[in-house]
């Protein structure tokens, strides 16, 4: 037995040689946008060296143009929140479409629990229950919104597990599904006038805390823990999981539903912040949350990428629409160079995997 | 001499639709017993494998696994029991590092209150992993690379340590060396050497005559789904030659000559 190791050399190990986290690239692509905007703001002549990000005209007390970079962030947290859930979905190498209706069809129901009975002290307009369901404890509505999510993505999960659907298939099933949910719920009526608490849900910043404090859980819980190691095994090879004696039905199911609960809750944040639900909402929400996840280094093929690259490819995003606007092109711009990047992203993905080998 | 036996089946049997991949294999393996399961491509090797495991489930037969009538529902419950496999295809995550995948399915954890977030407990996987990799002589420069970026010996190696740093009652090699350099193979097949030192029984299907007399106490050829010879090589009563003829189907002969007496 203590030969066993002659000729076959021992085991190095050198702590300095870990890899350059591909985190890293988005973060530097952050960095080349900002200086591209930053430059811009200086030599367009329409621009009157205006700063994208800098305080140049003394409104703050820092550095920085604080209500840029609020806005920045603000406007990606609530499909960030999508993002996040839609993450993990990709590291097992699925896919989720629902998650834009699922938005949609929870801030319709969540809402039609949290609203108040008295508008100014006359009946709420919009009131689609009866009294009973007035001014009920914010925690039920809230409550109400991620059960629903987790019922949509317990079936989501079980169609793609059990029954062998495609993912692509089955949540653009629950894509149609849901939305026609959103449209029925109150046959198509707006609900509004919330109660304060349930206002208070997604009033000023709010959306931006709670994108950042569940992004630091998911993170903690995807690098940490059982449930994030099984998620990227999964999509790494599936079969070896399942031979390494993971339960892959079980782990699949509750990845969906957990995705689901975050699409769930980001529908309650974002009817809380507008302060009314409509069956439109949420359009194409699903699009950019998978394209956040994208250009934050998720491969679609699953087993590769973070939820800090995520946040990262929401701040892509953010500053891009945010930058756009500082230069003044509208959003017809936007919308073309967001897709440009979306696809420049995955290209850049592919050329590292095939370098890596 | 029953209670002597690791495993024993009776009558597996495995159809694929009309194809009989294995048809009525009764195979027996004895505590501390290294058995080589040879044969041609397609001869039911990987099959007869497959449902040991619990990979698949058999069409019918009886598997009996350390004294106790077993009926495994999947790879895990298998596991669970004390059957650990190297399969023919890796089962390995190609994303992740050497100690993920040594661990994966069965993670060191701290915190097991929390349920399916449990903590992952990285340093003591870590140090169990350098054991293991030292245990069994397998030298990989950087265990935080992933495995995608491992040649395929180390791919091989990495699931064989797997296997090896587990005591298992059974331990179940796939054509362990059939993708390696020579210098890989022979780490291999000194992990192998060192379970046979440690008592752990194991089958081994390989295709490599040489390695199979140099390493195994039994072959047992597989034939068109059947075992068609039990060949006692440490009796020194076979050569190479003979089991080619079986292999081939030059020679027959029945499974288990003796079969009357094991039983």
């Amino acid at each position: 037995m203590s030969d066993t190791s002659q000729g076959t050399g021992g085991l190095t190990f050198d702590k300095t040689k870990r890899s350059w986290p591909s985190e890293m690239n988005v973060l530097l692509a952050l960095i080349i946008i900002i200086v591209i905007f930053e430059t811009l703001g200086q030599i367009l002549p329409y621009m009157n060296d205006q700063s994208f990000l800098f305080d140049t005209r003394d409104r703050f007390d820092s550095i920085f143009n604080e209500a840029r970079l609020k806005i920045i962030i603000l406007q990606v947290s609530i499909i960030g929140i999508i993002a996040l859930g839609v993450s993990q979905v990709i590291i097992t190498a699925g896919i989720d479409l629902s998650s834009g209706p699922l938005v949609a069809a929870t801030a319709m129901i969540a809402m039609s629990f949290g609203q108040t009975e008295l508008v100014n002290g006359y009946t709420n307009p919009k009131a689609l229950f009866g009294t009973w369901a007035m001014d009920l404890p914010v925690v039920i509505p809230i409550i109400i919104g991620l059960s629903f999510g987790a019922f949509i993505g317990v079936i989501n999960g079980t169609f793609i597990a059990h029954f062998r659907i495609p993912p692509f298939i089955a949540t653009l099933g629950m894509f149609l599904i849901c939305r026609g949910i959103a449209l029925w719920w109150s046959s198509g009526n707006p609900i509004s006038f919330p109660t304060e608490q349930y206002k208070a849900i997604g009033d000023g910043m709010m959306p931006v805390v709670w994108f950042l404090s569940l992004a630091v859980i998911f993170h903690v819980i995807m690098r940490y823990t059982v449930y994030g190691k099984h998620t990227y095994a999964i999509g790494s090879n599936e079969e070896a999981a399942r031979m390494s004696g993971i339960n892959v039905k079980r782990h699949k199911i509750m990845v969906y539903m957990i995705a689901a609960m975050l699409a769930a809750f980001a529908g309650v944040v974002l009817s809380a912040k507008a302060s009314t639900a409509q069956a439109g909402m949420g359009e194409f929400y699903e699009l950019f949350a998978i394209a956040m996840a994208v250009i934050g280094g998720i491969s679609l093929t699953g087993g590769r990428g973070s939820i800090i690259g995520t946040v990262l490819g929401a701040m892509v995003l953010g500053v891009i629409r945010s930058g756009f606007t500082y230069i003044k092109l509208d959003g017809s711009y936007q919308l073309m160079a967001m897709g440009a990047i979306i696809i420049a992203a995955v290209i850049l993905d592919q050329y590292r995997q095939r370098n890596k080998a | 001499m029953s209670e002597e036996l690791v495993l024993k089946t009776l009558d597996l049997t495995k159809h694929y639709g009309g194809v009989r991949a294995l048809e009525g294999a009764n195979f027996q393996l004895k505590k501390g017993e290294h058995v080589a399961i040879m044969g041609d491509n397609g001869a039911g090797k990987s099959t007869f494998v497959r449902q040991i495991t619990g990979v698949e489930q058999r069409t019918r037969g009886t598997i009996i696994f350390d004294g106790k009538e077993v009926e495994f529902k999947g790879p895990i419950e298998a596991r669970e029991s004390g059957i650990e496999t190297v399969f023919q295809t890796l089962a390995l995550a190609d994303h992740l590092d050497v100690p993920d995948n040594l661990f994966l399915g069965r993670e060191k954890t701290k915190w097991n209150w929390l349920g399916p977030f449990r903590l992952l407990d990285y340093k003591a996987m870590r140090k169990d992993t350098m054991a293991a990799l030292e245990k069994t002589g397998v030298k990989i420069p950087n265990i935080h690379n992933t495995i995608e970026k491992m040649s395929g010996g180390q791919r091989q190696c990495v699931a064989i340590a797997r296997t090896a740093s587990f005591h298992s009652k059974l331990t179940i090699m796939d054509e362990p060396t059939a993708a390696l350099g020579v210098q890989e193979t022979v780490q291999v097949e000194n992990i192998i050497r060192q379970l046979k030192d440690q008592g752990e029984p194991l089958i081994l299907v390989s295709h490599n005559m040489r390695q199979v007399f140099d390493l195994v106490d039994r072959i047992v050829v597989f034939r068109r789904g059947q075992i068609c010879a039990n060949l006692d090589i440490k009796s020194g009563d076979y050569t190479g030659e003979d089991v080619v003829a079986y292999i081939t189907g030059a020679k027959t002969g029945t499974e288990y000559e003796d079969a009357a007496l094991l039983i």
